[in-house]
């Protein structure tokens, strides 16, 4: 068999019914009644204990949603949602929050042993010296399980620190001046129909803030898991950088496998002032679907990041394996004089997948600059898009960009897309673009073959190549992983 | 007998480029395949390696007694067949460190051996490396990317000294070559031949066997061996040309 054929073959079987995150973790849980209505809103709300602002505020974003239409302009196809068919709070039951992860029910502890988050061993791993003579770097994790957090690791050393680091729903009570200044201030609560959505009904997700002058002293971490039925998955993050602050945020979701879809509509806000960075990287691997495209879980996230003082910077750096349709923008708003903007995207679509996916660089400042690289890798039968606008403001003078996207296609049933948008309204800014599409040859397979990489081993080499450039951009810890997902993701070999 | 290819016919999209090739090669031998433009050369090495598109309608390929025909490219890599490529293949992004270490990898786990320590690993690549002038710079960029001709070369042989193969297929490997790399290649094959390796070197030019010296030299014409001698008939050759075998053939 020709081992392009053999490649495609593969990719066909490919493992969306291998899914290895695919198990569900037997563990009652609280719901809301399902389906949508003021009172529902009311009941997260009341949930939470949160403050009356915050329910207004959810009310007014709920009547909003009502007015508004799903966009239909991204290049995906999914029948027709049905809101009241789906359940908007899940937390698991007898749930209060704990004190310590002893206080944590072992079964969620087994079930994040199982995607390999050693939120456990984290605590103990601390300050280990390994025999090289380095220090495992430290990673936080705040992990949501459906809508509630179950257990913030680090939160001591982090206090140290003066970083706030918790589930946004503990921010809401201990913190609701914070909360309040900068929520919805970047993804204002009629952005968009999911944004909107989320706004109403956002049910949890972490919240950090990094005091002016600090240097967050290790990895936060999110890791999100969808486990109950047909539960929407609506979190909300808000990160602020305060003036000469750093922080780095790592995100990994998966979620088990199901024949029905999962609607996820999650809003992340950043916000850096003057001199202060925000790197933000995702690992996503939700459940695909099946090889006949059924089930899978719909990505349809905002992501939105603004750069409010100056030399502020945002780099945002996603790998995307997962999902059935993903929909997903993370852009930068360039308020800030010299502020920058940093998108770095690995996108890799497989079975019967749709991504619609990519970034809008907004420069509204004077000399701001940005950056996209963007890597899209199309196998199977699915479609694979990239999205994107550069756009200089009148007043945006000494404006840059630099994009470049390039796609890879494994097969012929599948299909790669480039959509860039470029306005630029003053004169002095500079746009260049450059793209690429090409396919996996079969002379390159075949000389790592004859070497002694079996196809799929040949498959993955090849690819992680195409993304070096991207992969280089994560952290440490999370560019294994990634590499590793990546191989997972086309191979259809699990482990 | 290391290698036997068996009356052997291979059509590439119907055209038949192998009629009826005949070969036998002991271990610890080498064998030049000489033979003019269009006789099936470098045919006869890609079927050896595997490659798609080729088609075997009669005959077989046994190496060490068994037939290789129904074997992937990456299993006969694993069992000690390797081939020099006439036209290395760029892979952007993978350095070459990386790849070298990925293949013998994957060919020590195929034979049921343990990974290549890193230490280890890195010691026989800097060795094999500096025999054969290849920097740290070049180690680390990528699988023949920006490479020169030579560069590229060398890295063939280099990839060859790490996999240490059973026998090693030769295409063409001084083609491009200026006289400095030339000698710096054929020392870095001479050095691997061993009474348990065998080689064949399939060329044009008698240039190459002035540094590679054959034990026999066969040639090649319309998909047969035409004519097989020892290292003298490459001489012949040179001052004859390929004609008469070509129309002997017919």
């Amino acid at each position: 068999m020709p081992a392009v054929q053999e490649t495609v073959e593969q990719v066909r079987r490919i493992d969306v019914d291998q899914y290895k995150y695919g198990f569900e973790t037997p563990i009652e849980s609280e719901k809301a009644p399902k389906g949508l209505s003021e009172d529902i809103v009311r009941f997260i709300s009341e949930k939470k204990n949160e403050p009356q602002w915050m329910l207004d505020w959810r009310l007014d974003a709920y009547r909003r949603w009502l007015t508004m239409r799903e966009p239909a302009w991204a290049r995906v196809s999914y029948p027709k949602i049905d809101f009241q068919n789906i359940y908007y709070y899940a937390a698991p039951k007898k749930f209060k929050a704990p004190k310590s992860l002893d206080e944590v029910d072992p079964e969620i502890l087994r079930t994040y042993e199982k995607l390999g988050i050693p939120l456990r061993e984290q605590e103990i791993l601390a300050g280990v010296v390994r025999e090289d003579g380095s220090t495992p770097s430290k990673v936080a994790v705040d992990a949501v399980f459906d809508s509630v957090s179950v257990a913030t690791t680090f939160k001591e050393e982090l206090k140290k620190a003066g970083v706030i680091f918790m589930p946004i729903s503990e921010a809401l009570r201990e913190h609701p001046e914070l909360v309040r200044r900068y929520i919805g201030t970047v993804v204002p609560v009629t952005d968009n129909f999911y944004a909107t959505l989320n706004s109403a009904v956002f049910s949890d997700g972490s919240f950090v803030y990094v005091p002016a002058g600090v240097r967050c002293p290790m990895e936060l971490s999110t890791y999100f898991r969808i486990n109950e039925k047909n539960t929407g998955q609506f979190e909300r993050t808000l990160i602020i950088a305060d003036k000469g602050s750093y922080v780095s945020y790592l995100e990994g979701c998966t979620a088990p496998q199901r024949d029905e879809n999962q609607l996820h509509a999650a809003v992340v806000e950043l916000i850096t002032l003057d001199d202060a960075e925000i790197k933000y990287s995702t690992v996503q691997n939700w459940y695909p679907g099946d090889s006949e495209g059924r089930g899978g879980v719909y990505n349809f996230v905002t992501k939105r990041g603004d750069c409010r003082g100056r030399n502020a910077k945002i780099s945002w750096t996603q790998v995307e394996t997962g999902s059935a349709i993903t929909w997903k923008y993370p852009s930068c708003i360039l308020r800030g004089d010299n502020s920058r903007g940093e998108f770095y995207s690995i996108a890799i679509s497989n079975g019967h997948q749709q991504v619609d996916s990519g970034t809008k660089m907004i420069h509204l400042g004077k000399n701001t600059t940005s950056r996209i690289i963007s890597k899209g890798i199309a196998a199977g039968k699915s479609q694979n898009t990239y999205r994107g606008l550069v756009s200089a403001h009148r007043k945006a003078t000494g404006a840059r960009n630099f994009t470049n996207c390039d796609s890879l296609l494994v097969g012929d049933k599948c299909g790669a897309h480039t959509v860039p948008y470029i306005e630029a309204r003053n004169s002095s800014a500079v746009f260049e673009h450059e793209a690429t599409t090409s396919k996996i040859s079969a002379d390159m397979l075949f000389y790592c073959r004859q070497r002694g990489l079996s196809a799929e081993e040949a498959t993955a080499l090849v690819v992680n190549g195409f993304v070096k450039d991207v992969l280089q951009q994560l952290p440490m810890e999370f560019a294994v992983e990634a590499q590793k997902l990546i191989s997972i993701s086309l191979e259809g070999s699990v482990g | 007998m290391l290698l036997e290819i068996k009356n052997l016919h291979v059509e590439i999209d119907g055209k038949k480029i192998l009629n009826g090739l005949d070969l036998a090669i002991e271990q610890g031998k080498v064998h030049a395949i000489m033979g003019p433009n269009g006789s099936g050369k470098s045919t006869l090495a890609y079927v050896l390696a595997g490659k798609e598109d080729y088609a075997v309608t009669e005959g077989d390929i046994l190496f060490n007694g068994e037939s290789v025909l129904d074997l992937d490219p990456d299993e006969r890599a694993a069992r000690g067949l390797f081939l020099a490529f006439q036209y290395p293949i760029e892979i952007p992004g993978v350095a070459t460190m990386t790849f070298l270490r990925t293949a013998l990898n994957a060919q020590r786990k195929a034979r049921g051996e343990g990974e290549l320590s890193t230490p280890d690993f890195l010691k026989r690549v800097r060795e094999a490396a500096g025999k054969l002038e290849i920097n740290q710079d070049m180690l680390r960029r990528a699988v023949n990317v920006g490479f020169s001709g030579g560069e590229k070369k060398r890295n063939e042989i280099l990839q060859m000294a790490m996999l240490e193969p059973r026998l090693a297929v030769l295409d063409e490997t001084d083609s491009g070559l200026d006289i400095d790399a030339l000698k710096i290649v054929s020392e870095g094959v001479n050095r691997l031949r061993s009474p348990e390796r065998a080689f064949i070197v399939i060329t044009h030019y008698q240039r190459l066997l002035d540094y590679i010296v054959p034990d026999v030299v066969h040639v090649l014409s319309r998909g047969r061996i035409v004519k097989t001698g020892g290292k003298e008939l490459a001489l012949e050759l040179e001052a004859s040309g390929y004609a008469q075998y070509q129309s002997e053939a017919a």
